[in-house]
């Protein structure tokens, strides 16, 4: 019999399918704590967390939809890093340092037009994130310093340095908060508003999904993806074919760090009254990144799914306080659902075999007629 | 209770990876205290075999008999507890550990949880002489040879006191020298009562240790014979399944214009210890110039230095005139030099690339591969496919077959394919043939001599002595960084020049 190509036994399906494993196995592991912290709500809650957004109808998918845009930037931005060979752990600090940049542009930048001013204000963060992720990609192309190290460092100096900032410049003492951005820094709506009324949606999910795309053409068609993976596979092979290696491993941080920063500015530009708070805490939404980025395998378009997923189950979780559940509960399964899409590789490999057995079995049946 | 006959029996084995079937009811039976050489075409399923048998692939079908008992081999450890120990054939060492912690490792001696260093020292160091290794236990893996390298991977199966040994090309890694060593420490190991599966390519190997020799052929079992009663003759026509020709042909030597030129090149180590010297040469055209000498002579180092991965700390290159001194690696690449590096793993291939995507990585950026730097998707594979079928590159799943999984034979093809099709003025070979079959290198040398009648220059380095003495224009002998002799092959023996590299002779004085 000819081979037929099927699409169960492709790459890509398996991928996906240890994903969709990951998360079941980390449903039932989330399931599994809400019965034991509260067994007569657990049901109820549980059910709440795999509706997700849908107990609130379109506005609850908007809400998915607000929440997924930060953590897709940043999950892009570690996913991107990290297919060419680098571990992006400061995506926090890029985000932060990429959401000063555009509330700073936003506050005092009000010399400049509606509708041109929120996109200077992108720009801004973009440039900022983009800073933030050039100087622990220097250190490594130039210095050998581990780009762990050096881009958790600018992950500290990025969260006190901007406290600093705001404090001296765009401060808000009663609130100890940066000032609101004035109206035309706000993220364009594009009538996103009546379409998912009561949510907080704006352009935003357009521009993450614009990013994805771009950054999957990037990797997937264009010589520098082709490069930069190369790097990321096989330095010496770079070197010895004529790539700038270390000339790639600065882009590379360059353009993750742009694109967490990006995602600062996105947050930090919806009309929702976010504003950049004086704490001494590190930006979750880079940690978030990396789960996204894991869950998601690193593809951009895995990374896209992921984040709306893990946004899904956060409002989930959000709506799980209806059961007398402490938000700090959600949390514990979100990571017990990136816990497990860690074993997702484990449960490749076991399909793997489950499909090289039933083939043998096929043929084995083929051979004896 | 009598003794089996065979201590291994590898009974209808077939292993499959996707559709593409790399054992296809294969059978191969050892008999105790016997070197039995497995032989076969690059691709041919030897080191697949082998895998199975030390438990890193489970076979589709067939099974095992160890001893005569039948076993199921899941992983090297139920391997290692049978006895098989196994020199890989890219075997890898974790480069910041000593010799010592290298063989150690993952048999580490302990009492009350503390490591015995010393009690495992004395092993090794015991083993170490035993067998004339020569190997300093507190050597930085990073800092030793690959021949040294291969010593240790030796040590850590003797360590085990393992007593069914693989070699899975051992000898391609070795020099002359080496080789001779390692045959006859191999004796030894069976003399002691150890028995040994001997993968090699080189057919005189087989004739000076061999008992017994089993042939693949795609993937298929051909047959096994005595090595006494066997010829060289024999022995390739049931591997390639066609006459070979060891002699290659070529055209009169006319060597036209210096197309090459280095001038005093110097090279320093790390430590600012010189490894290549006041070193100058030129190639011509319609020439093969052969760099022979001992592994670590410094010819990698200049080679690298030729080439622009490393700098040089004095002297000057020059390619068709043109100084290139200061020129990167890709100004080096367009103006015609390509580069066949001696290390396939590390520089030459992107391993978890496709065949086709390594085939174009000396010119992905062509107008020919790239439309305003999106790549042309077609015409690399139409361009791959094309290079495949001309350079015969077997693999799993043609342009698509992740490189990793290819033969080493196989992705040394590739990369010839890749550097020879540039169309290079020069061509910088280090050992292209290392670890090729019989019929691959016949291809491989009239691909050279190829460039060379078609009035290219070659600069070859190769430290064996055959491969020197037959497809060489003109030998330089690289002796601790210097050129000690400037040689044509038909004026000099193959002893001589074994003389020149050890260095216990020197024809060229270094005007320093
Ligand atoms: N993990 C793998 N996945 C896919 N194909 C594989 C894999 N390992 C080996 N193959 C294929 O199986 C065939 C046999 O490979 P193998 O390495 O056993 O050859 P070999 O006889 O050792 O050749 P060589 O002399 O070049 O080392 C090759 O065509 C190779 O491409
Ligand atoms: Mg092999």
């Amino acid at each position: 019999m000819k081979h037929k190509h099927h699409f169960f036994e492709s790459e890509g399906f398996a991928s996906f399918i240890s994903s969709v494993l990951a998360i079941a196995c980390g449903l039932l592991f989330g399931l599994g704590i809400l019965f034991i912290s509260n067994p007569s709500q657990a049901y109820g809650g549980f059910m709440m967390v795999v509706q997700g957004c849908f107990t609130d109808g379109l506005a609850g998918i908007g809400l998915m939809l607000y929440y997924a845009v930060p953590i897709i930037m940043t999950g892009l931005s570690v996913g991107f890093a990290f297919r060419t060979g680098l571990f992006n752990i400061g995506a926090s600090g890029q985000f932060t340092a990429g959401a000063f940049a555009a509330v700073y542009v936003g506050v005092k930048w009000t010399f400049l037009p509606e509708g041109i001013h929120w996109l200077v204000a992108i720009l801004a963060a973009m440039l900022a994130g983009a800073l933030w992720g050039l100087i622990p990609g220097l250190l490594k192309a130039y210095r050998n310093v581990n780009e762990v190290i050096a881009s958790i460092m600018m992950n500290y100096i990025g969260m006190y340095l901007v406290n600093y900032l705001v404090r001296n410049t765009i401060y808000d003492q009663m609130k100890n908060q940066s000032l609101g951005v004035k109206s035309s820094a706000y993220l364009p709506t594009a009538g996103l508003e009546n379409i998912f009324a009561g949510s907080k949606l704006n352009i935003g999910i357009f521009i993450a999904i614009l990013c994805v795309v771009i950054i999957h053409v990037l990797l997937s068609r264009t010589t520098f993806g082709y490069e930069l993976k190369a790097c990321g596979k096989n330095e010496n092979a770079c070197k010895y074919a004529g790539i700038n290696a270390k000339r790639n491993v600065v882009l590379s941080m360059v353009i993750a760090g742009a694109l967490s920063g990006i995602g600062g500015a996105l947050l930090y530009l919806s009309n929702t009254g976010k504003y950049l708070q004086v704490l001494d805490v590190i930006a979750p939404e880079g940690f978030n990144g990396i789960c996204v980025a894991l869950l998601g395998q690193s593809s951009p378009i895995g990374i896209l799914f992921a984040g709306l997923f893990i946004a899904y189950i956060t409002v989930g979780g959000g709506n799980m306080q209806l059961f007398n559940f402490v938000p700090e509960v959600i949390d514990i399964i979100v990571a017990a659902i990136i816990y497990c899409g860690a074993l997702s590789l484990l449960i490749r490999n076991l399909l793997e075999r489950i499909k090289v057995k039933k083939r043998q079995a096929r043929e084995r049946g083929e051979g004896q007629r | 209770m009598g003794q089996a006959e065979y201590v291994i029996e590898m009974n209808h084995i077939t292993k499959q990876f996707g559709n593409f079937k790399a054992n296809d009811d294969v059978t191969l039976k050892v008999k105790k205290g016997e070197i039995h050489a497995l032989l076969g075409e690059n691709g041919a399923g030897k080191s697949t075999l082998m895998s199975v048998l030390f438990g890193l692939y489970q076979p589709e079908q067939g099974e095992i008999r160890i001893n005569g008992k039948a076993v199921k081999i899941s992983n090297p450890n139920d391997a290692n507890a049978l006895g098989i120990g196994m020199v890989h054939q890219h075997f890898k060492l974790v480069h910041n550990f000593t010799v010592l912690e290298s063989i150690v490792l993952g048999h580490e001696t302990t009492k009350g949880g503390i490591l015995r260093m010393a009690e495992a020292r004395k092993k090794i160091t015991g083993l170490s002489e035993r067998y004339k290794f020569k190997i300093d236990p507190d050597a930085y893996i990073s800092d030793i040879t690959v021949g040294m390298q291969q010593r240790v991977e030796i040590l850590k199966m003797l360590y085990c006191d393992n007593d069914i040994l693989i070699f899975d090309e051992p000898t391609a890694v070795l020099t002359p020298q080496e080789i001779g060593e390692l045959l006859k420490a191999m004796k030894q190991l069976v003399a002691e009562g150890k028995s040994i599966i001997f993968i090699t390519h080189k057919l005189n190997e087989i004739k000076a240790v061999a008992d017994r020799c089993s042939v693949l052929r795609k993937g298929k079992y051909i047959g096994t014979v005595e090595v006494e009663t066997a010829t060289k003759e024999m022995l390739s026509e049931m591997m390639v399944g066609r006459k070979v020709n060891f002699k290659p042909q070529k055209q009169p030597y006319q060597p036209g214009k210096t197309i090459l030129e280095a001038k005093g090149v110097t090279v320093k180590s790390r430590y600012g210890k010189d490894v290549v010297s006041n070193v100058s040469f030129q190639v011509h055209a319609g020439e093969i110039l052969t760099i022979a000498g001992i592994d670590g002579n410094g010819q990698s180092e200049l080679v690298y230095a030729l080439t622009g991965m490393i700098p040089m700390e004095a002297g000057s290159v020059s390619l068709n005139g043109r100084d290139i001194t200061e020129d990167s690696i890709r100004r080096r690449s367009l103006a015609g030099m390509a580069h066949i590096p001696e290390d396939r793993h590390k520089d030459g291939l992107v391993l978890d690339y496709t065949l086709q995507e390594n085939l174009i990585l000396q010119n992905y950026f062509t107008q020919r591969f790239q439309k305003r730097g999106f790549l042309k998707f077609d015409a690399v594979r139409s361009y791959a496919r094309g290079l495949i079928e001309r350079f015969d590159i077997r693999s799993g799943q043609g342009e698509d077959s992740i490189v990793r999984g290819m033969s080493g034979g196989n992705q040394q093809k590739a990369i010839i394919a890749r550097e020879l099709d540039r169309d290079p003025e020069i061509v910088i070979a280090v050992q292209p043939v290392r670890g090729l079959d019989v019929g691959a290198i016949e291809y491989i040398h009239q691909q050279l001599i190829a460039q060379r009648d078609g009035k290219k220059a070659v600069l070859l380095v190769s430290l064996e002595l055959d491969e020197v003495m037959e497809v060489s224009d003109r030998i330089l002998v690289m002796y601790e960084g210097e050129i000690v002799a400037d040689v044509k092959p038909e004026e000099i023996t193959a002893e001589e020049l074994g003389l020149y590299m050890a260095g216990a002779k020197r024809s060229v004085k270094n005007e320093a």
